[in-house]
């Protein structure tokens, strides 16, 4: 990491009447990073936020920020602001008093408190909407009054617990480009919480998956995706095929994999291999390539489903040891018939070197793996 | 097809919701608007020893309320209620705050213990503090027993007497409608407080003190206004000086059998209350504009 880090947490450890919901996690925060806690609902990630917020205290661990110990300050003692899921809008208040709270809390001279509101209100693109009240506002609305209120007053870290969730699909994809915007010009650190893995790698730089209290995986969203640390990471962000293989001619820089009789050899992977190991191979369905009936390599099966997308054709291809393939094909300019019949005999291959091996037991996350990838 | 449905299930209703109407309509008007009109009318009639009524009409009997007795008999009245009010308020508040934040279970059984008492009549229930107050009663005898005290104390027929009755019988008039409000106060918008900035009692008063108004409103005017009016309460504990509007009332009709006049005082009563429940309506009007959730 080449910024300096903002925030560590070191050996942080959270437990609700017995249960671990987070288990002794390491994690450093670069000064200026967008970075996004993704994982399925109960995986930690809203708890990891409120120990960060201040809202809950850790069981064990410290939490440091800007090289201060704040695991045990309170909340509103904590250079940090929060965007909750449900904008959490003061409902008596207008949308200036609501933005101008922390500032008002702070003793600000009335002055200074008017012309950073407007200014942060003019950033949000509310200056209108200073008088409304909340309730007079729409969904989108509320989600940049609570955005501009917990700008106000310049923290170094802003905390955002699925603050896109409550919104419709295109609503969304318009505060995400704005929220990366904001993030941008702000230069504030983002800590974003998302269960929406799509919206997590189009937003963050880095992302943090989170399952059962610990870290699967951290790491650019394109590590993520193309280089999954374990079964977890690959099935819960994107669309994944296994395939189960052996492996066979295990050499220095080359293995040979055999996937239900078909051979392919591609490079070592990076965890430690011996001939006749037992591993998944891990294709994304826009890694496959589907060849005709009469090709000389890939796994024989028929095409039982196809979906027009616009420019990919994604298909289920019916394998015949009864594995179901999921394939997204771009449209080829040269080829006008490129299509498939319901029921059409085809072979499913990949492109070399676009696999991913993976080790069999799903279970044993390696740790050391998942920190370093 | 769903208009279609919808106006043939209004259809099936119109006689139940008719029947409905024409019921509480009725109920009101039989028991509160004609009971109400013949005080109305009775407040500017003459006192007859026979018939109780009788003509001329008059306005005596308003002319006799000015009197600065009366006006005293008021005023101290409007202070105990006062005051009844103000400790139903301060033991009530953290109560609806607390039963809002325990367990569900929990919270049906302390509303069900609040509800319990209405189960016996509150003259009962006064006659029991009676008991309690009385210079040989439980808590005297009890303390001396221990011997925390020499002699009995003086509890009965004081002040303190009518206002332990008046908070005891109006409490859960207090708590009801600040539990309520408690409920829907969303605990994010605490966190979200702290998290700008503001301490504790920052928040409590920006945040939970403007939430929390109507129901302080209505739970005010649950208990101030009834406060007013149970005679039985300082008749049972309170003796002969520390009287309620309502005793006032209530002497006119069974001890003196004025009446005209009781009826005049009980309208002045009444009006007093209707201008406190229209203040009162104006100020929920005002926080609606941007209160609800």
């Amino acid at each position: 990491m080449t910024q300096k880090t903002l925030l560590s947490l070191r050996n942080l450890g959270k437990s609700f009447s017995g249960k671990n919901v987070l288990d002794s996690l390491d994690l450093d925060i670069g000064d200026g990073e967008f970075i996004t806690l993704l994982g399925p609902s109960g995986c930690g990630k809203t708890t990891l936020l409120r120990l960060l917020a201040g809202f809950e205290i850790p069981d064990s661990g410290n939490i440091e920020l800007a090289g201060s110990d704040i695991t045990h300050l309170p909340p509103e003692q904590r250079p940090l602001n929060t965007v909750f899921q449900n904008y959490a809008l003061f409902p008596h208040m207008s949308v200036y008093d609501n933005v101008a709270y922390g500032l008002k809390m702070e003793k600000r001279p009335k002055e200074e408190i008017r012309q950073r509101v407007d200014d942060v209100l003019a950033m949000v693109q509310l200056g209108d909407f200073a008088g409304r009240k909340p309730h007079q506002l729409s969904g989108g609305q509320q989600q940049r009054v609570a955005i501009a209120r917990a700008v106000i007053k310049r923290p170094k870290l802003l905390l955002l617990d699925e603050p896109l969730s409550a919104l419709d699909f295109k609503l969304r994809r318009t505060m995400q480009i704005e929220l990366k915007r904001l993030q941008r010009e702000l230069g504030i650190t983002f800590v974003f919480v998302t269960h929406d893995q799509e919206e997590a790698l189009s937003m963050s730089d880095r992302v943090v998956v989170l399952m059962n209290g610990q870290i699967q995986q951290k790491g650019t969203p394109r590590e993520i995706y193309e280089r999954p640390a374990n079964l977890f990471t690959a099935r819960f962000v994107g669309e994944t095929n296994l395939f189960p293989g052996t492996l066979e001619q295990v050499g220095d820089q080359q293995i040979t994999v055999n996937v239900s009789g078909y051979r392919r050899s591609m490079p070592c992977p990076r965890f430690p291999v011996s001939n006749g190991q037992s591993v998944h191979v891990l294709l994304r369905p826009e890694d496959i390539r589907v060849l005709e009936p009469d090709a000389d390599h890939g796994f024989p099966g028929k095409v039982v489903e196809r979906n027009y997308k616009g420019s990919t054709l994604d298909s289920v291809i019916h394998l015949e040891d009864g594995t179901e393939v999921l394939a997204s094909e771009f449209f080829d300019e040269e080829d006008p018939t490129f299509d498939y019949q319901l029921g059409e005999p085809v072979r499913v291959s990949w492109v070399d070197g676009w696999e991913w091996l993976l080790p069999k037991e799903p279970d044993a996350v390696d740790e050391t793996q998942a920190a370093d990838v | 097809m769903m208009k279609h449905r919808r106006r043939m299930f209004r259809g099936l209703r119109q006689p139940f919701r008719t029947g409905v109407l024409v019921l509480v309509w009725g109920w009101l008007l039989a028991l509160v608007l004609v009971p109400n009109l013949l005080v109305i009318a009775a407040s500017f009639l003459t006192r007859d020893p026979g018939t109780f009524i009788s003509l001329p009409v008059t306005l005596e009997n308003y002319r006799s309320l000015m009197d600065p007795l009366y006006l005293e008999v008021f005023l101290h009245s409007l202070y105990m209620a006062s005051v009844t009010t103000l400790v139903c308020l301060l033991i009530g508040y953290p109560f609806a705050w607390a039963l809002s934040r325990v367990g569900k279970e929990r919270q049906l059984l302390l509303i069900f213990l609040l509800i319990v008492p209405f189960w016996t009549n509150s003259l009962v229930r006064t006659y029991a503090l009676k008991l309690l107050m009385a210079t040989n009663g439980l808590i005297n005898n009890g303390l001396m027993a221990l011997g925390v005290i020499d002699e009995p104390m003086r509890m009965l027929y004081t002040e303190g007497a009518v206002i332990v009755g008046l908070v005891y019988l109006l409490l859960p008039f207090m708590i009801l409608p600040l539990y309520s409000v408690f409920d829907d106060l969303r605990q994010e918008l605490l966190l979200a407080s702290h998290d700008l900035g503001a301490g504790r009692f920052s928040t409590f008063i920006h945040v939970v003190v403007p939430l929390t108004l109507p129901g302080i409103l209505a739970g005010v005017m649950l208990v101030l206004l009834p406060a007013m009016g149970l005679f039985f309460v300082p008749d049972i504990l309170g003796g002969s000086r520390n009287l309620l509007v309502g005793n006032v009332i209530k002497n006119q009709f069974l001890d003196a059998r004025d009446w005209p006049f009781g009826a005049a005082a009980a309208i002045l009563l009444t009006l007093a209350m209707a201008l406190l429940l229209f203040t009162h309506r104006l100020s929920q009007r005002r926080l609606g504009e941007g209160g609800d959730l």
